[in-house]
């Protein structure tokens, strides 16, 4: 170790001479052996435990990430599945209540008129019934008038000749 | 005081290990801000590890920087690249961390070497001719030449990609190495002369203001340069790798 102190003496002195101290060749073999070795240890290192570890857990995510993406896109085409059905539910309930409510008003209006017609025809068969007794009083009172007018006729001629003139007579003579 | 604006490359050493093929190996002031700089970056990739599904601030810097990486190679390389985005990987916060740490006073810069930097170049041409064997087998030299051609026209094209692959490893190694020495020479010439002044007194005090503006300035833009080398380094070593996926060119 003693001996080294006046070798680099001798390296500053060739530096300060003007030489490079690149180009003191006496130091490449060190050098290179130094960089080869912290180069070769390096790269092991790196190679062996660092690297593939940081790439490892890139791609680990890249996975995650394209996992996750392929999933939110299954949830969405389930979405709009249930969407789908959803409507088609909804259109299906619409059309079902309609026909409902066209049966409905329809068996409804038919009784209507069922009631309608029933309470027609019991009108018409009262209105024959009124009609006809309407008829026959009439006729009683047609006939009763024609009674009264004979007798008035024969009191008014007994008044007039002195005279009684039968009922039949009168009203043959009323007839004319 | 000093004045030698070289001096903060000099190599210390502290202690000699060992001797190969009549080399020392010594340990000095760039061994250790290796080690320092490989210390930090797992100890920060360290702290990352959360391993949470959503993460936190630490975990996300963590997962940027291995997407970034990831990302460049996807970009320049392909899939099939990223079997070396360890490497990559390494290779990039590697020179992040040394140019990082050089930025702060007394530590060393180990990417301004040209002996670190040269390694590195070699290190990633080196996998881009084996894994390019390794693959296509010998059928893998067709890069030096492109199918299509004229018979005469390989004569001239062979050589000039042959060059233009060799000189890959030299322009990697230069570039990377001259952006670090210039920066920090011009910090230091500027941080010098504002010393300078200084210790001349009266008005060249004031004066002083101008230098270290001007040092501030150009801490800024190092701080700029140490990411934008290390992308630059990290990026060409993946349009290298291309070779090894895409012969036919």
């Amino acid at each position: 170790m003693a001996a080294d102190t006046p070798k680099t003496d001798t390296y500053g002195e060739a530096a300060a001479s003007g030489g490079l101290p690149q180009f003191d060749f006496t130091t490449w073999a060190s050098q290179i052996f130094w960089l080869l070795l912290v180069f070769g240890v390096l790269y092991f290192i790196l190679s062996t435990f660092i690297l593939p570890r940081i790439g490892q857990n890139i791609a680990d995510r890249t996975d995650r990430i394209s996992d996750d993406l392929d999933q939110a896109a299954n949830f969405q085409a389930q979405a709009e599945e249930t969407e789908k059905s959803y409507t088609k539910i909804l259109a299906d309930a619409r059309a079902k209540s309609m026909n409902v409510s066209e049966a409905t008003r329809n068996a409804v209006e038919e009784d209507i008129a069922k009631e309608i017609e029933a309470a027609e025809a019991v009108a018409e068969r009262e209105a024959v019934v009124a009609e006809a007794r309407i008829r026959k009083s009439r006729d009683a009172a047609l006939e009763s008038v024609e009674t009264v007018a004979v007798e008035a006729a024969g009191d008014v001629l007994e008044a007039l000749t002195g005279k009684t003139f039968t009922a039949a007579k009168i009203r043959a003579s009323l007839k004319t | 005081m000093a004045t030698d604006p070289m001096q903060q490359f000099e190599i210390k050493e502290k202690a000699s290990l060992f001797e190969i093929a009549g080399q020392t190996i010594s340990f000095s002031n760039s061994a250790l801000w290796m080690i320092v700089s490989g210390i930090l970056i797992v100890g920060f990739f360290a702290l990352t590890l959360r391993g949470k599904l959503i993460p936190g601030r630490l975990q996300s810097m963590g997962e940027l920087s291995y997407q970034f990486i990831s990302d460049m190679i996807r970009d320049t390389t392909g899939q099939e690249a990223m079997k070396f985005l360890p490497f990559i990987f390494t290779l990039f916060f590697f020179i992040l961390a040394a140019n990082l740490i050089g930025m702060n006073p007394y530590a060393f810069t180990t990417t301004s070497h040209l002996a670190v930097t040269f390694t590195l170049a070699i290190m990633t041409i080196s996998i881009v001719i084996i894994a390019g064997i390794w693959k296509n087998g010998l059928s893998w030299f067709k890069i030096f030449a492109p199918s299509g051609l004229p018979l005469i026209m390989y004569i001239l094209i062979i050589p000039i990609e042959v060059i233009s692959f060799i000189a890959r490893p030299v322009t990697l190694a230069v570039r990377l190495f001259a952006n670090m020495v210039a920066g920090h020479v011009m910090l230091k010439l500027f941080a010098i002369f504002a010393a300078y002044l200084v210790a001349k007194g009266g008005v060249f005090i004031g004066a002083a203001i101008l230098p270290i503006v001007g040092v501030m300035g150009i801490a800024a833009l190092e701080f700029l340069v140490a990411a934008l080398q290390a992308f630059v380094f990290a990026i060409l070593t993946c349009i290298y790798l291309n070779d090894v996926y895409h012969v036919h060119h």
